[in-house]
Formats: structure tokens, sequence, C-alpha cells
């Protein structure tokens, strides 16, 4: 404090000897403001460096040291969801490539993803709803080649509920679930509850509906379960990251409609299994479209995905067919182009080579991490699907994807 | 003798080019130049929520966005923003009522009344107050407040109305806890320190020759207060309400923790509702859709433009309320 005081005075008064000679050339003072901007320019430049973690300075260290020791940095941006997952792989896939290759995932959700990815400032994007007809195009257009979608790893959605003296095992069908989230069934002792439930002493408690409020992958499955199951639902709500719900209120993240579930006596709202069963929450079972009650598990959510598949796996899969899957679950896919040298954040043919053998390593030995994390692994036919993609998947019309393929597996 | 000397030696030792005039210009250079990128700032955001916001009032037109009722991500694709409009002015506007007079009796408390100390004690806690961070307040708000809200008020005031005058049931909406009501008391309970603290500025910066002038005329402490102390510092008092007042409309994590999400206008009373802030920071991260996300960034463009409003009506507030009428003495 001292010390700027006095330096602050010092300066001040060194302007007396300044006015004294103030009839020096507008030259020379012109100079002056030139070298004074010149300076505010340094400083700025530099706090914006410091500030912004320095994408050009990263940049500038990547080229230096890919000469020096070949690292390499795969850059990645996009749903919240698989974010755990792919951090976890990310650091199991340095060690297993000698800290050679970094995967830097950055969780700005679906839609940051799906823009980040369009506008190909990263390598992959990640989205847990598929790129619409319309991108697919638009990608077509601009890079000459398709945006594949490829299934990284499986969401899956559980009716959480909190009812005083029921904390495991309610049965839920697709009929009631709706009724619910479109207020017609109001209280827990309702007779179609009270159906599926036989043997269960339902309370006559309001039912208090939770959604999420936030834009989220598990408001588009829920809800694309339930325009599956009722038309009504289809024309009313439809399905997406966010709709216009009928009743109930919408809480912040998993974590707030955990809360306000836990908080709600007769509440029921939604969760990933994973964050259900890590906060002990009860949560419900469900009737599948074969007839059978499913209790959610990850193998039930595996289950649910390994059914016939289109070849792009564009696909929603709730309410599926499969005679034992969790009716309630979906892809989340990575995206990648068909022509990675047509995407801008890819600059040579060694960083497009070493994201295609993550790829093929995280839908092969990189699922053996699902379980632990709360995640299901991707079934047979969607791994299928992916090494039919990554197998077209080029570099300035070379078929890298199928080379590195047959070397790697 | 001494005293020429050492000025003496001084005025000889040569002075660094740095601390001459150099200085001076680096410091001018810098200020302005900082000064100006304030302005550029807001220039820049302005710019950017106009054209991204584009789509949507092209779309639907600005009147038309302005009045819809309906936001439908869904099926219709249909975007309107007075249900967060109506969400944001009413929970400000009520949070702001609740806030004021509390804040101002704190403040009139801390400067004329409590001892030295006390006053000290409760000028820091109620800062401390205002240095929590929003997040934290709606966390306990969402396990502590919301619930005990729930179970003392609104649930027996509930129950009341169905029993008693089944009309207001419509009006009061449902007691979950999480709505209009509980987000309106916290946000009262966020923007008090603001108010107190510019209050409580005001209210020091009256001169001392005021109050000495009302006690000469024979006045108590409190008729001094109220006819000196206050008048003179009315202004302030005023900007400080309205600068709260601008920030319980920008208030979002608190708010969207608390008030329930629901899109869906008219709100109730207990119900859930929706704000500005509150919608823009739901569904920003996910919005896939183009129209969807350029409502959103139409949705921000309005609150800009709120939040300027209020800031220049502050502005003109405090200069047409103070004493001088904005004149320096």
């Amino acid at each position: 404090m001292h010390g700027k005081c006095f330096s602050l005075n010092r300066l001040f008064a060194g302007q007396l000897p300044c006015k004294g000679s103030q009839i020096k050339t507008h030259q020379k003072m012109r100079k002056m403001k030139a070298i004074t901007l010149f300076f505010v320019a340094g400083i700025m430049a530099v706090s914006f460096f410091g500030c912004g973690g320095g994408e050009g300075s990263r940049n500038g260290a990547e080229t230096r040291s890919e000469r020096s020791s070949g690292r390499i940095d795969i850059l990645g941006a996009g749903a919240s969801f698989p974010a755990p997952l792919i951090t976890a792989m990310a650091d199991e896939y340095r060690g297993v490539t000698n800290n050679r290759v970094t995967v830097n995932y950055q969780s700005i959700g679906s839609g940051g993803g799906i823009r980040q990815f369009v506008e190909q400032t990263i390598m992959f994007g990640m989205t847990e709803a598929f790129l619409s007809d319309e991108v697919m195009k638009d990608v077509e257009s601009s890079t000459g080649g398709r945006a594949f979608n490829m299934p990284i790893t499986l969401a899956d959605v559980v009716a959480t509920y909190n009812l005083p003296g029921i904390d495991k095992g309610l049965v839920f069908s697709a009929d009631v679930l709706v009724d619910i989230y479109m207020g017609r069934i109001t209280r827990w002792n309702d007779s179609a509850i009270a159906d599926l439930n036989p043997g269960k002493n339902l309370p006559s408690l309001p039912i208090t509906v939770v959604h999420r409020s936030d834009g989220s992958g598990t408001t588009n499955i829920w809800t694309s379960y339930f325009s599956r199951v009722s038309d009504e639902w289809r024309e009313r709500v439809g399905f997406g990251t966010s709709v216009s719900w009928p009743v109930g209120i919408g809480g912040n993240g998993n974590e707030g409609v955990a809360g306000a579930v836990m908080n709600t006596p007769g509440a029921i709202g939604y969760n990933s299994l994973s964050y259900a069963l890590l906060n002990d929450m009860a949560f419900g079972s469900v009737v599948n479209a074969s007839g059978n009650i499913i209790e959610p598990s990850f193998e039930a959510t595996t289950e649910a995905a390994n059914i016939e598949l289109p070849d792009d796996t564009r696909i929603l899969f709730t309410n599926t067919p499969a005679e034992y899957g969790y009716p309630i679950a979906g892809f989340a896919w990575m995206l990648v182009y068909e022509n990675l040298d047509n995407n801008n954040a890819i600059s040579n043919r060694r960083q497009a080579e070493e994201l295609v053998r993550f790829l093929i390593w995280s839908i092969t030995e990189g699922q053996e991490l699902s379980e632990s994390l709360g995640y299901a692994r991707l079934p047979g036919a969607a791994v299928e699907r992916n090494i039919a993609m990554i197998g077209e998947v080029k570099w300035e019309g070379e078929m890298i994807g199928k080379e590195l393929l047959q070397v790697v597996l | 003798m001494q005293n020429q000397h050492t000025t003496g030696s001084i005025a000889e030792k040569p002075v660094s080019i740095i601390y001459r005039w150099l200085g001076d210009r680096i410091f001018l250079t810098v200020v302005v130049a900082l000064g100006l990128s304030i302005i550029l700032l807001a220039g820049a955001m302005a710019w950017v929520l106009t054209g991204e916001s584009g789509m949507a009032l092209k779309e639907f037109g600005v009147i038309g966005f302005l009045t819809g009722t309906t936001w439908d991500p869904g099926v219709q694709f249909r975007f309107g923003a007075l249900p967060f409009i109506a969400g944001t002015l009413i929970t400000s506007v009520l949070a702001l009522a609740i806030a004021f007079y509390p804040a101002v009796a704190v403040a009139i408390f801390i400067a004329e009344y409590a001892p030295r100390w006390l006053g000290y004690i409760i000028e820091n806690l109620v800062h401390l107050i205002a240095a929590v961070p929003s997040v934290v307040i709606g966390i306990w708000g969402i396990f502590v407040f919301a619930p005990w809200m729930r179970d003392t008020f609104y649930f027996p005031l509930y129950e009341w109305a169905a029993n008693h005058q089944p009309s207001l049931l419509p009006v009061l909406g449902s007691p979950i806890g999480y709505g209009m009501a509980t987000a309106i008391i916290i946000l009262a309970l966020m923007i008090i320190p603001f108010t107190t603290a510019l209050t409580r500025d005001a209210i020091r910066q009256v001169p001392k020759e005021q109050r000495e002038a009302a006690r000469a005329l024979g006045a108590t402490k409190w008729e001094m207060i109220r006819m000196a102390v206050i008048p003179y510092s009315r202004g302030g008092i005023m900007a400080g309400a309205i600068l709260s007042f601008g920030r319980a409309i920008g208030e979002t994590m608190a708010v969207a923790m608390l008030i329930g999400n629901n899109n869906n206008f008219p709100f109730s009373v207990m119900g859930p509702a929706a704000t500005m802030p509150s919608v823009i920071v739901n569904e920003f991260r996910e919005a896939v859709g183009n129209l969807h996300l350029s409502s959103l960034m139409a949705i921000g463009l309005v609150l800009f433009v709120i939040s300027l409003i209020v800031n220049l009506i502050a502005a003109y507030v405090t200069r047409k309320l103070s004493i001088t009428g904005g004149q320096s003495i």
C-alpha cells in the first residue's frame, strides 16, 4: 500500500518538469503515444493468454512437442452425461499409449457438442440426440463426406420415487407413467397403479411430478419413450432435450430432480440409473413392450440395444422390441467426420490416425470401464455397426480406418 | 538550515524519465484503453445478442415474441417470452418490496443507533450474506428452506383453502415448496445486503451540519433521521433499491434451483414458475434446434434491455431525488 502511494506520488510529481517543457513537438508526443499503446497491447495480450488458458499457446506447444516426442492431443466436446466415462477412458488411454495420446474432453452439453462439431473446432463431438437429417445434409455438402454417429455408451433412465414405506420394487407400466406425467393420475392409490402392484400398501398421497428443468439427454430419452407409447403425448408434448411439460416442477440437473424427489413425500421423478444407484434412491421396474416386468440394470439396458440397428445407428430404441430389454434407454453418440482431412480441427494425418485408434479402443477395450462407472456396455450389434463406420473413415481419400482396423483388431 | 539542505539535494538528483512524463502517458493510455473497452464490451454483447436472436424475432415478430405465451420446444416449435418476462418482473418487484424496508431499517440501525462494535458486526454479517455464492443459497433452499416452507406454510394454507375457499386453489397453486413464493423470499434475502450497504453509504454521506441543525431545532433522534437524514439521502437509497432490483432481475442460479421451472403461463402463487435467466440457464446447454437457441438468445436480449433500462432509471432517480438535484455544491 505504502509503496504504491509512493510511486504514484512520484508519477504525479514527475508531471511538473514535463509541464515546463510542454512546447515539445507534437511528433515526439505522438511517438510516445505509439509506444505506450504498444505497451498496452502487450499487457492485454499477456492477460488474454493468461486468462483463456490459450488455445493458441496450446497449439504452439502441441506442434513443438509433436516434433520432439510425438505427443498428440485429441480434442473432443459435448454431452455431459457420458463425460465421466470419457474422462476415465482418456486417463486409461493415456496409460495404454505411454502418455503419447491425451484425450481432452470438455463437457459442454449435447447442443454445444453438435455446434462445435459442425463448426469444426473439435476432432470429435458427443451427443445424446443424434444428428438431424438437416445437419447430416449440411455436413455432407460442406465436407463431401458423411458425419458418423457412433454409439459409445448407453443412457438408461429410471423412474425414481419417494413413498414412505415402499422403498423398492414398485412396478409401472407405460400407460401409468404417461398418465402420471399428463396429470391424470394424481394419487398414489389410484387403481391403475394398485393393479400393477398387488400386495403393496399404496398411500393416498398426492403425486408430485418432478422433471428436469435443464435441457438434457435424459429428458430426451424419457419423453421419446412417452412419445413411442402414447399418441396423445406425441401430439401434445413431443420429445426433445426440453419440452413443454403439462404438469410438475422442474429440478436443475440430476441432482435437482433427486433433491426435489427425496425431499417431497409422494414425488416421482426420473434419473439416470447410475445416479439413482449412487444416491440410494427408490426406483421402479417397468413393463416393457413384450409384457415382461424389467428391473432396471446395466444388463437390461445393454439387452435393449441389442436389436436390429440401422447402418448409421441413428435410432431411438425406447420401448425396445428386445424381449428382456429395459424400455427407457438410449445411445450416446460420438460424432466423427467421414473425411477427417476436411475437419479443420485435425491438422495432420497422425492426429487423424490417433483419433481413429482411440475410437476403436473406446468401443472395444474401453468398454471394460463401463460398469464400474455406472454405464451400460455397448451391445454387440452396436459395436459391429461402429466397426463398419470406422472402416469408412478416410484421410485425403485413403481408407485409414480400414488400415488401422486391420492393424489393431 | 537542515531543511534547505535536503530540498536542495533532492532537486539536484536526476529524476528517471518514467517519473517525469512518460509514466503519466502510460497511465493515461492504459486507463483510457480500459475505460473504452467497457463500452466496446457492452456494444459487443448487444451486437451478438441482436444478431443471434434475429431468427426468432423474424419468425414470431418482436411483438409476437414479447407477448407469446407458448414455449414449446417439443412439438409446435413456438416460442414466446411473456411467461418469463412476467416471472422475472413479478419475482423481482415482490422481492424488492419485501426486502426494501427491512434493509433500510438495518442500515439506519447500523449507521445511527448501534454502538460502533455492534454496527461493525452486523455490517460484516450482512456483507457475508452477500458473499455467499447463489448456488450455495440454492442448495440450502432445496434441502432446508423449501421443505420447511412447505410444511409450515404452504401445506396448511393449501388445506385451509381446500376446506374453506376452494376458489382460491388455482391461484395458490400446488404446495410443493418449489415455486414462485419460495423464489421471491430467497431473492429478497439475497438483495437485502445490497440495499443495506448502499443505504448505509448514503446515510453516512449526510453532512454533520444537517444533523446538528435538526438537533438544534429540538428534534428527537427519530425526528432528526426522518427530517434531516432520510430526505438528504433518499437519492442514494432509491438508487440502491433500484440496483438491488437489477440484481434480482439477473439472479440466475438460486432462482432456477427453487422456482420449480414451469413454463406454463399463467403462474400461481406457490406453484412452479420460471424467469428469463432461469430458462436460459436451464435450456441453453442442450438446445439443439436453431429456432430454440435463437429464442433463448432473444430472451437474453430482452433481459439485457430491461437491465439497461433499470440502470438508466437508477441513474435518473439518483440525480432527481438527491437534495442538490444532481448539481455539485
